[in-house]
């Protein structure tokens, strides 16, 4: 007797590996577990608007980057405009809008689609060179070194520096010195320049507060500092640390957010709109925006995916027959003819493909009750049946089409083979051992039928198998296991009976 | 309570249709040697090759075209019986018991046409009564005279013993019954009588119909359990010795008394079914078991039916 030992391990390590998919696409992929799941998404239009005088344009507005939103749609209106989008070292990306010659008012539209992600944090993607110090004037050099030093005392890191700096700024009685500069400077720029001071890396960037249905909102000034490999949110005009709820940051690169060229009177402004939709096409859409659809079926052509949809459920209906057979121990007729059954059912409906399904077999049965009178042979007379089975199916369908039964259409989803050999082993087994074992096995059939039927039919299932590739290794698994089994099947149970001595 | 609670089955020894699967036939049988037991004509050669007695093979029909041969080749016998080669739980076997010149009559009366008869050979070689539909073989084969010890426990067909032999030792035994419920035929869930069989004795224990207990043969009133099997002995060695013949550790070997040549070996069985178990209320399990725990040490036929007769009798 040879070791189960690696059947196991190899049964474990599919089932792993199976989860383990199904949650790095939930995961990384936002895929989600049930269909229908809706996520929030986000509608920004941005309106730049300055007056032209006639001479060449060029306007450069700065495009939202922000880890906890994933763009999904952008667009722009501007009618006689050239348009580009640059996206310097993957740090900058900007709107550029220019045209010949523009007089008068001018509206840009940029319109853009966000889906938040939950990554709150801003991770650097490489260390910040080292700031150029800030020269102060002289009339407040004293005071903003006074005020340095103070704050630097009190400090132990970057991070703690600014966090002192930060109250210092926004306490209720603040000294002298910090009024002195703040009389001189916004907050902002204050804050910036001490920390540059002291070689710690810090940029302003502009962030937007997303509220449903809102116009004519601003953008809101933030100052970010990098400690150790990622940025940290300060707001010196408030005292408040930290990325607030609902915060899309716009411009990260500390440039400025609006740069119009031959134009006067720049303005920007934003309006929002909060929505739903649905949380799969969503997570489709980012797929396909970063090309990662590798490993997904979404990137075959409709045709192959839709057929992917139908073969991926016999996964499904396959564990049930073995479920239904080494379990329960209920008998069919042919092993794999239920599943088939049930594929069919899937383009039918339960109720129309039962019908049809016994009406053609009853059908069949007739007929090929006259076949056996003319002593074919057994291959020619199968062919015959699958001949008389298409008619049968034809006849069918035109007669539900004349009386109008649009259901009644839908019986050209039946495997004809399948049929055709189901009739054929009814027939014998009807002559072998008496309508009753054909009621048994054929009910059996159906029930399994119906029961796989209701099992691949279920929308989550559905849902599962195509979206969660890995599910096909977890029921692997469990048919591994199934085959192992060696206890008794719930109808042995009873048949037993007698046995228990009970 | 309709279902049995399991830990009771298997205090009781009660071997499940998946662990036989698994555990006996899986494990014992090897894919090589299904050949001799699924091929009755190759277990037939096998059989008189080990002089163990079987029917008579009177012929076998490879092409359609020797079909109309038959009656050429049942001339002038009290009867006959076509069987498909590899056929299996009993299906496709014609029994003609009577002949009129060349009108075939079966063991209830019916007559059998010659264009049935075409028909079902026809079939038998199409594969229709074979495993996974292979063409097949028809056999046709001497009719047995069954023993009259068995007067009035069988309707209309012949009563034959099956024997579960596992690594060489009948472990278990049972005789069946047809009756007018099972058409003449001995198998068990189309309603045939099991009668569990004492290995010990050869005497009957308990008897079944349809998983159920009974008393007396449905048809002919007589008690069941008052049976006891002549040539007992004989038929224990003759099962004993298809281990050697056949290869396999888990067997089902069913054999028939005939009056004239005592008992023949009709079939060997890979798959041997679990009602057995229900005809002798009691598991296979532990005899099995028992036997697994002897080892590998060979043992000659002779030495495995006493110990068989020892262990495993009442």
């Amino acid at each position: 007797m040879h070791s189960k030992k690696p059947f196991y391990i190899l049964v474990a390590l599919l089932f792993i590996l199976g989860v383990s998919t199904c949650l790095y696409r939930s995961v990384e992929h936002h895929v989600p577990f049930l269909p229908g799941q809706q996520v929030q998404s986000w509608a920004v239009d941005a309106k730049v608007s300055f007056q032209g005088s006639g001479k060449p344009v060029e306007a450069s507005f700065s495009l939202p980057q922000d880890p906890a939103y994933e763009v999904l749609v952008e667009n722009t209106t501007s009618p006689g405009y050239g348009f580009s989008i640059s996206n310097a070292d993957n740090q900058d990306k900007r709107a550029i809008w220019s045209k010949r010659a523009a007089s008068g008012r001018q509206d840009l539209y940029y319109k853009v689609t966000l889906i938040p992600t939950g990554q709150t944090k801003i991770a650097a993607s490489e260390e910040p060179d080292a700031p150029t110090p800030y020269i102060w004037p002289a009339t407040e050099k004293a005071a903003a070194e006074q005020v340095t030093q103070e704050v630097w005392d009190h400090s132990a890191t970057n991070l703690s520096f600014a966090q002192q700096l930060n109250k210092e700024f926004n306490a209720t009685e603040r000294s002298q010195n910090v009024e002195l500069l703040l009389s001189g400077n916004s907050a902002t720029k204050l804050f910036i320049n001490i920390l540059h001071n002291k070689a710690i890396p810090a940029r302003e960037v502009s962030g937007l507060y997303l509220e449903d249905q809102r116009r004519r909102q601003e953008l809101v000034n933030f100052v970010e500092i990098y400690n150790e490999g990622q940025w940290y949110l300060f707001n010196p005009n408030d005292g408040t640390q930290g990325r607030p709820e609902n915060l899309l940051l716009w411009g990260q690169s500390g440039k400025s957010v609006l740069d119009v060229i031959g134009g006067t009177n720049s303005q920007v402004s934003f309006s929002m709109l909060q929505d739903t939709r649905s949380a799969l096409a969503t997570s489709i859409d980012i797929l396909r925006n970063n090309d990662a659809l590798s490993f997904s079926l979404y990137q075959l052509p409709l045709e192959e995916q839709s057929l992917f949809k139908g073969i991926l459920l016999i996964p499904i209906g396959v564990l049930m027959v073995v479920f239904l057979r080494v379990l329960i121990g209920i008998k069919t007729s042919g092993t794999f003819m239920p599943v088939l059954i049930a594929l069919a059912f899937i383009q039918t409906t339960l109720f129309t493909g039962l019908v049809g399904f016994l009406l053609i077999v009853a059908c069949g049965l007739m007929i090929r009750a006259y076949l056996s009178q003319l002593n074919l042979l057994l291959i020619s007379r199968i062919s015959a049946v699958i001949i008389v089975v298409i008619g049968i199916i034809g006849v069918f369908t035109l007669l539900s089409y004349k009386l109008g039964l649009s259901e009644g259409l839908t019986i050209t989803f039946f495997p004809m083979i399948i049929l055709a050999w189901t009739i054929e082993r009814m027939s014998i087994l009807w002559e072998e051992e008496g309508p009753k074992e054909v009621v048994i096995q054929g009910g059996g059939s159906l029930l399994v039928a119906t029961l796989a039927y209701l099992a691949m039919s279920a929308s989550w299932v559905q849902h599962w198998v195509f979206n969660f590739l890995g599910i096909h290794l977890i029921i692997l698994a469990l048919v591994l296991v199934m085959g192992q089994y060696t206890g008794y099947r719930l109808l042995e149970l009873r048949r037993f009976k007698p046995l228990a001595g009970e | 309570m309709i279902l049995a609670r399991p830990r009771a089955l298997r205090k009781n020894g009660v071997l499940s249709m998946n662990k036989r699967n698994i555990d006996y036939i899986g494990r014992y049988n090897q894919r090589k040697f299904y050949k001799r037991v699924d091929d009755k004509l190759s277990t037939k050669r096998l059989a008189v090759a080990n002089g163990i007695a079987v029917p008579d093979l009177i012929g076998t029909i490879f092409v359609q075209h020797a079909i109309n041969d038959i009656p050429k080749m049942v001339r002038g016998l009290p009867g006959f019986v076509i069987k498909p080669a590899k056929g299996s739980g009993g299906k496709g076997i014609l029994v003609i018991t009577k002949m009129e010149g060349d009108r075939y009559f079966k063991p209830n009366g019916d007559e059998v046409l010659h264009d049935e008869l075409y028909r079902h050979v026809s079939n038998v070689l199409s594969g229709l009564f074979s495993l996974g539909g292979n063409p097949d073989v028809a056999i046709v084969e001497g009719l047995i005279q069954f023993d009259p010890v068995f007067e009035g426990y069988s309707y209309e067909g012949v009563p034959d013993i099956r024997l579960i032999v596992f690594k060489g030792f009948p472990v278990m035994g049972m005789l069946r019954l047809s009756t007018a419920a099972s058409d003449g035929k001995a198998n068990l869930h189309q309603g045939a009588v099991g009668v569990g069989i004492d290995i010990g004795t050869g005497k009957g224990l308990h008897a079944v119909q349809f998983d159920n207990p009974l008393d007396f043969h449905p048809d002919t009133q007589k008690k069941l359990t008052a049976i006891a099997v002549p040539e007992w002995d004989t038929l224990l060695h003759t099962a004993s010795r298809a281990y050697e013949m056949s290869g396999m550790g888990y067997l089902g070997t069913d054999m028939v008394l005939d009056k004239n040549r005592g008992p023949l070996l009709l079939e060997l069985n890979a798959r041997p079914g679990l009602a057995i178990q229900i005809a002798n209320n009691r598991g296979l399990l532990g005899p099995l078991q028992h036997i697994e725990r002897l080892g590998d040490e060979p043992m000659s036929v002779e030495d495995r039916v006493t110990y068989s007769k020892e262990h495993f009798c009442f």
